[in-house]
């Protein structure tokens, strides 16, 4: 463990519990992005850097803008007056740790049977790239027909009325 | 011992990577790598806004030469210390923050804008072998970062409690994730012909040539419909004249920095033009050869030179068109976006594919330009028809 992973360990975890605790969604939205940047820090930390890149621009790029836009347009800027936890907060403590536990033990007790890592790839990115066209095509191909899809539903939902006059000046 | 070895061109080339070696031997081995970083650093933080503020005074200047007046000429002589003056009084003013603010948002806010200005130069190349960080991702990189300015965009308007400043931030939002989509679009065909993201390899693979002409991307049919997709999504980006709804000074003042004053105020302008080099320097390096020459014979002028001879022209153009174009209106921008940018940066793409796959020659030159001018003509009747896309008309004008 080295000062910059502690470090880069301390911003995400103060970004997430900022995330999760304070009462003003605004001040969320910007402690859920130090987390993701956090994150994506380390990723970077650890050599990976397409990953940690496109944590950056999907977490930051589009999730956290898209709350953003969520925010803006619902006027619930204002802190709410009752408190912002749930009354089942010990039931959600109780939860997390036993994920927790889960995960911890099934990384401690398989490291052994994991592939012995060799040295870096050279080219970490081109390597995606081969594998994304060439083994995984028909994985890749599917989701962006999905998205395609949920694309034009969105687009659809967002028309005018069916009635179908225009609003605004054209 | 490069020093002795190299020729007097080679040596002015390198000069900045040859006095960071130099330091770099009076540096105890445990610090080199911060060193190194700082060495690599300070330049660019020293540069870049020395260039803002040469722009700023450009910019009045060439903005008044357009409108039939002086510019600013009362401070030093031509008015050439206008941007210290300026400096200073933005330094003296009082600063204010509104009473309904929140104010650690509000402060952090153009520290975010500046800082993720300044992190996007990481991966510029501006001369050779001049590069801080040469990421095999650089091009990802450098687009990630521009979601931190829309994150700090949104801090600066959301957190003055102002309607003005909440109307502008909404505005420039919507813009910067509308015109996002083809600016990265429009890059990647550079990095379709490269074959890598970096952006050393890129500048590297444009930097040969054939007789006295480069490689450049912008001399092939799709890096041209590239570059001038590019420079209109970057103008976009960086909000600036016929995009500058976020700030149209006669709708909303100054939209998301209204609530600002004095040193912070200033820091946006920073942000704002660090924002537009960066960009610009991007498309230096995409499609205009990054450092390297426009002729062959011209290589012994140092290459960060060509870099920011290419910054300032492109500067220039930013001006111009800032001085000749009238705003927008929202709907417009938007249209104008979705369905005529998109499109078009899609067909590019297929078009630089279509270059991949033809024999080296003429032919595939003339045929990816028919290709791109078809599709182009097409598109636009298309829209016209539809009345998507119609000539402006002056209310008080005609």
């Amino acid at each position: 463990m080295t000062l910059v992973f502690l470090l880069l360990a301390a911003i995400t975890i103060l970004g997430m519990g900022a995330a999760m605790s304070l009462r003003n969604p605004v001040r969320c939205v910007v402690g859920l992005t130090v987390g993701f940047l956090g994150l994506a820090a380390l990723y970077l930390q650890l050599g990976a850097q397409f990953v940690g890149l496109t944590q950056v621009l999907v977490y930051v790029g589009a999730v956290a803008i898209l709350i953003i836009f969520a925010i803006m347009m619902t006027r619930s800027t204002e802190s709410p007056e009752q408190q912002t936890f749930s009354r089942l907060w010990f039931a959600g403590i109780a939860i997390a740790v036993v994920v927790f536990a889960v995960l911890g033990w099934a990384i401690h007790f398989g490291a052994h049977m994991l592939p012995t890592q060799a040295a870096l790839p050279e080219l970490p990115v081109q390597q995606i790239g081969d594998a994304l066209l060439h083994r995984f095509v028909l994985p890749l191909e599917i989701i962006a027909v999905l998205l395609t899809a949920a694309l034009i539903g969105a687009g659809v939902l967002a028309l005018d009325d069916p009635a179908g006059e225009k609003r605004g000046p054209q | 011992m490069i020093v002795f070895s190299a020729s007097g061109a080679e040596r002015a080339d390198q000069i900045f990577v040859l006095i960071k070696h130099w330091l770099m031997g009076y540096v105890p081995a445990a610090a080199q790598p911060l060193a190194s970083a700082v060495l690599s650093v300070v330049p660019i933080l020293m540069a870049f806004p020395l260039i803002f503020a040469i722009t700023t005074l450009l910019e009045r200047k060439g903005l008044g030469r357009i409108q039939n007046r002086y510019g600013p000429n009362r401070v030093g002589p031509w008015g050439l210390l206008q941007p210290m003056a300026d400096g200073l009084k933005s330094l003296t003013k009082e600063d204010i923050v509104p009473d309904s603010a929140d104010k650690w948002v509000h402060l952090c806010a153009p520290l975010l804008l500046v800082v993720a200005s300044f992190l996007a130069y990481a991966v510029l190349p501006i001369g050779r072998n001049m590069v801080v960080a040469n990421l095999s991702a650089g091009v990802l990189f450098f687009f990630a970062i521009g979601a931190l300015v829309e994150v700090a965009i949104f801090m600066a308007g959301w957190s003055s409690r102002s309607k003005y400043s909440l109307l502008g931030a909404m505005r420039a939002i919507a813009q910067m994730v509308s015109y996002e989509t083809p600016l990265v679009l429009a890059g990647l065909v550079a990095v379709m012909a490269t074959g890598s993201l970096s952006t050393v390899a890129i500048v590297e693979a444009q930097a040969q040539y054939t007789g006295i002409l480069p490689h450049w991307f912008v001399f092939t049919p799709w890096g041209f419909a590239g570059f001038v997709l590019f420079m209109i999504a970057a103008t976009a980006e960086s909000n600036r004249s016929p995009f500058d709804l976020p700030e149209g000074e006669s709708e909303i003042i100054a939209g998301y920095y209204i609530e600002y004053s004095g040193f912070k105020f200033a820091l946006f302008f920073l942000g704002e033009y660090l924002g537009m080099f960066a960009t610009s320097g991007m498309a230096i390096t995409l499609f205009l050869g990054g450092w390297s020459a426009p002729f062959s014979f011209l290589t012994w002028i140092p290459s960060y030179l060509w870099f920011f001879a290419k910054l300032l022209v492109i500067t220039c153009g930013f001006i111009w068109v800032r001085g000749t174009l009238p705003r927008l209106r929202m709907d417009q921008l938007m249209h104008f976006a979705w369905k005529f940018m998109l499109p078009m940066t899609l067909l590019n793409i297929f078009a630089a594919a279509a270059w991949k796959f033809f024999p080296t020659g003429v032919v595939r030159w003339f045929a990816c330009a028919i290709f791109l001018a078809v599709a182009f003509v097409l598109l636009t009747r298309g829209l016209k028809k539809r009345g998507d896309v119609r000539a402006r008309q002056y209310r008080f004008a005609d």
